[in-house]
């Protein structure tokens, strides 16, 4: 038997209890000839069995159907009358599709068997011609005698409460093990231990085996969507077409159902909001039929799916406006928000951004319950939107939610279970290299991971279960994480084991607790609480505006809008304006002693890893705005006499950019708002509320480069 | 009240009073359990403990009746009640007789009560070696750690 895709062995599954239907209907029909709705039945099961097989592309069972329901068609209409000779020809008809599920189950295809014959005779018994010289019915048909096994059939329907108490007993089962696992290992009976390994692996694999069984591809929900668009896109005089993809990913059952309802409102919403008028697109050059794409895969076990529209996309001042005049949100607030920020006010309660209310979207419910519902399975959501281009909203939930791979990790004095799906990496204290680091960004520790900036937090301190501790004090185990695409450090005390949890919900009375989304039992039998991601993120309030680079995977216009944002450094100088400065050019962050600074050239140099580091005073470099007033410049921090320095390199030349503080990483679009005024700069762009320069770094460099000075390299 | 003429309470004390619950709404009664803190969590969450797989949430009663601290190595008991939220146990010092009860011995909670106390109390039978204090569960479990 080969391997047949998920959507065939369904197909198979159900048109075979559809056979044993329809030869019990038919002979009964022989019987009750007048039966309207028996006929009905029987035509229903031919058809979908036609429609089901010309999707699948069953050339030939598609035309034998298509002969047969034609028959029934015309029995139905009354056109015909059911004769012993048409009774014959449509039983004959449904042994040939019998013999053709098997070829298919067998092979793949529906067979080789030529059933030309038949469909002839379909069509003459249609026409009520009399019969020619015919050849015998039975001689196109194998035999039904000559049913090989393979068409009994495989798969029972079993009630979804039964498996979902056995998912419940192999949970306990799970948490047996693993305790009877921690006593096994002070055991020291070869043959005790031997038998616990087995119990491990059988407890695994019933495990496995019972989570499958839950497991269904999101066709079930996918496939209602093509409908429900069509019919929206017609209300709301739209022309809109529905791009699918990844309709086998597999996820757990409860999940499937659970997310119908939040699929359906981003539908909803993206015809009603997000697509334009079939005029309006044309006047903005897009093609008439606006673009859904509704795309389903795994990711890292978790699952991804994507809600992208080619409309017009979210206007964030508008966003702005309406949580201002809506009192979502204070105005002096809304001025310091940042685009993906403001973008985030559509899952506030009450916030719509329709121009009117439709019958469709559009009442200021929808939005918050969306985001509401994937959280409630244990999932995120995330929206991008370009003004004109369209908006892409992707949901990440987890497989399953019963049972999941969690990493247990201590800090004051508590173990805490991350789920494994938030989880990164882990990074191992390892002496003095990982001070080496943790750095210091504005006041909050930052560390570098393979070139990339990452916030870190306390784990013990975020939850407050122990006093204020110098983080830099002693070493320390991190726990990268992410969370909505961005990442960020998670310091520990100690990281123990990774092992399977069994998520338990907590009480009433800790539900409201963002940083917890459940507690579970440990190898020990102590309970423990699992761990929050996004909730803890939101804790520690640890989410600069930075994502990883490069994301790959997701589909057009998320693609689009992903690439053009870049992080951005964000800067204020020794004269208290603001600058940003491209996150790939810096390679590291110093604090120098103002003594150490030699007087070369303008601004100083220093020695630094060896080579000769040019020092950069921006302010002194740029060209004067003459608008901006300027405050004297005291390069040095007043406590320490240190001098903050951003090593930038690009095209193998380095220099140091003095500047008072790090403010912030935030990640923007490189569309300039405003042009360059000055020479040094790119152009402005708004950063929190504020018009902030971006630094021509090429053009930094060339006016720093240091003629070669014998003296000092010596 | 709607409880029938003759009530059973398990009867409990806190900080020196007397406190009863109906016994249909007790689960069982357990001795001091090991405990998993939950940071964050309102002062009168004690923590969490594993009950044969089932995770409940403990309330101490003194906090949650604004009542005196007990001191580090006081003994305690568990009185755990099955709720819709989960199982909740509830933190107390000693456990005593379950006894009967008739509602017309029952009163408003006395005046000398105040405070989180009297609003977590349904009332009072008045028996003759003195008062029982008829806890409200719905209302003593009804902690709600803020969003």
């Amino acid at each position: 038997m080969i391997e047949l895709d998920e959507i065939v062995r369904d197909f198979l599954t159900e048109a075979k209890e559809g056979l044993d239907q329809l030869d019990r209907d038919l002979v009964a029909l022989e019987a009750r000839p007048a039966d309207r709705e028996l006929l009905a039945q029987i035509f229903r099961a031919v058809h979908t069995i036609k429609g089901t097989c010309g999707f699948l592309d069953f050339r030939k069972l598609e035309r034998l159907t298509h002969a047969g329901e034609n028959l029934l068609a015309r029995l139905r209409d009354g056109e015909l009358a059911l004769t012993a000779e048409l009774t014959s020809g449509l039983l004959a008809m449904v042994d040939a599709i019998r013999a053709m599920l098997v070829a298919i189950e067998a092979t793949g295809s529906d067979g080789d068997a030529d059933f030309a014959p038949l469909v002839a005779e379909l069509a003459r018994l249609l026409e009520g011609r009399p019969r020619a010289a015919a050849p015998a019915l039975a001689s196109s048909a194998p035999a039904p005698a000559a049913e090989p096994a393979a068409a009994r059939n495989e798969s029972i329907r079993v009630s979804v409460a039964l498996i979902d108490r056995l998912m419940n007993q192999v949970g306990e089962l799970v948490l047996a093990r693993n305790e009877i696992l921690q006593c096994a290992r002070s055991d020291t009976d070869p043959a005790r231990a031997a038998t616990t390994q087995r119990l491990n692996l059988i407890t695994s694999e019933l495990q496995e085996g019972v989570m499958q069984m839950r497991m269904q591809p999101i066709d079930a929900v996918l496939s209602k969507f093509p409908r429900l668009v069509r019919d929206v896109a017609k209300d709301l005089g739209k022309r809109v077409r529905l791009e699918m993809d990844g309709r086998h990913t597999e996820l757990d059952k409860t999940l499937i159902e659970a997310i119908r309802d939040p699929l359906t409102h981003l539908l909803r919403n993206a015809i009603d909001h997000g697509i334009e008028r079939p005029a309006e697109r044309s006047a903005r050059g897009k093609p008439e039929e606006g673009r859904i794409g509704l795309r389903a895969r795994h990711e890292s076990g978790r699952v991804i799916i994507e809600v992208s529209d080619d409309g017009g996309g979210i206007q964030v001042a508008q966003i702005r406006a309406r949580a201002i005049a809506q009192g979502l949100l204070p105005a002096a607030d809304a001025e310091l928000l940042s685009e993906r920020q403001l973008l985030e006010l559509v899952f506030l309660p009450g916030l719509s951004t329709a121009e009117t209310v439709t019958k469709v979207s559009g009442r200021g419910v929808g939005m918050d319950v969306v985001k509401t519902n994937v959280e409630k399975l244990c999932g995120e959501i995330e929206i991008q939107s370009q003004p004109g281009r369209g908006t892409t909203v992707r949901i990440r939930i987890p497989l399953t939610l019963a049972i999941v791979p969690a990493l247990v990790v201590a800090a004051g004095g508590l173990r805490f279970a991350i789920p494994q799906a938030n989880l990164v990496e882990v990074v191992r204290a390892a002496g003095d290299r990982s001070h080496a680091r943790v750095e210091d960004l504005g006041g909050a520790p930052v560390f570098r991971l393979r070139g990339q900036l990452l916030p870190l937090v306390q784990l013990s301190r975020v939850l407050e279960s122990e006093p204020e501790r110098e983080p830099r004090e002693r070493p320390l185990d991190m726990v990268v994480l992410e969370c909505d695409g961005r990442r960020f450090g998670l310091g520990v005390d100690a990281v123990i084991d990774s092992q399977e949890i069994v998520v338990k919900p907590l009480g009433a009375q800790l539900k409201g607790i963002a940083a917890y989304s459940g507690a579970t039992i440990l190898g020990d039998g102590q309970v423990a609480l699992i761990l929050d991601v996004p909730g803890l993120a939101q804790q520690a309030r640890a989410l600069s505006e930075q994502r990883p680079r490069g994301d790959a995977g997701s589909a057009a216009p998320a693609q689009e809008v992903r690439r053009d944002r870049q992080p951005l450094l964000l800067v204020r100088q020794p004269d208290d304006s603001r600058l940003l400065i491209p996150l790939d050019s810096v390679a590291r962050l110093e604090r120098l002693r103002e003594s150490a600074v030699e007087q070369v050239g303008a601004s100083g140099a220093v020695q630094h890893r060896g080579r000769i580091l040019p020092l950069v005073r921006i302010g002194e470099l740029l060209p004067e705005r003459r608008a901006l007033p300027r405050r004297p410049a005291a390069d040095a921090d007043p406590q320490d006499g240190a001098l903050s320095v951003v090593v930038v390199e690009s095209d193998g030349l380095r220099v140091g950019l003095v500047i008072g503080e790090i403010l912030d990483v935030v990640e923007q679009s490189l569309e300039l708002e405003l042009a360059p005024t000055r020479a040094g700069v790119r152009g402005s762009l708004i950063v929190a509320g504020r018009i902030t320069e971006l630094l021509d770094l090429a053009w930094v460099l060339e006016q720093s480069r240091v003629p070669p000075q014998p003296g000092l390299a010596a | 009240m709607s409880e029938a003429a003759a009530l059973q309470l398990c009867t409990f004390s806190v900080a020196g009073h007397q406190l009863g619950i109906a016994v249909a709404k007790v689960q069982e009664i357990l001795r001091a359990q090991p405990l998993t803190r939950v940071p964050l969590a309102p002062r009168s969450v004690s923590g969490l403990m594993n009950l044969r797989g089932q995770i409940a949430v403990v309330l101490d009663l003194r906090r949650r009746l604004e009542l005196p601290e007990r001191d580090a190595d006081a003994p305690v008991f568990h009185v755990v009640l099955g709720s819709e939220g989960g199982v909740v146990s509830l933190l107390v010092d000693a456990v005593g007789d379950v006894i009967e009860v008739s509602e017309q011995s029952f009163e408003p909670p006395p005046e000398t009560l105040r405070g989180a106390a009297r609003a977590l109390l349904r009332g009072a039978y008045k028996l003759e070696r003195g008062l029982v204090l008829a806890l409200d569960t719905q209302k003593a479990i009804g902690v709600r750690a803020g969003a």
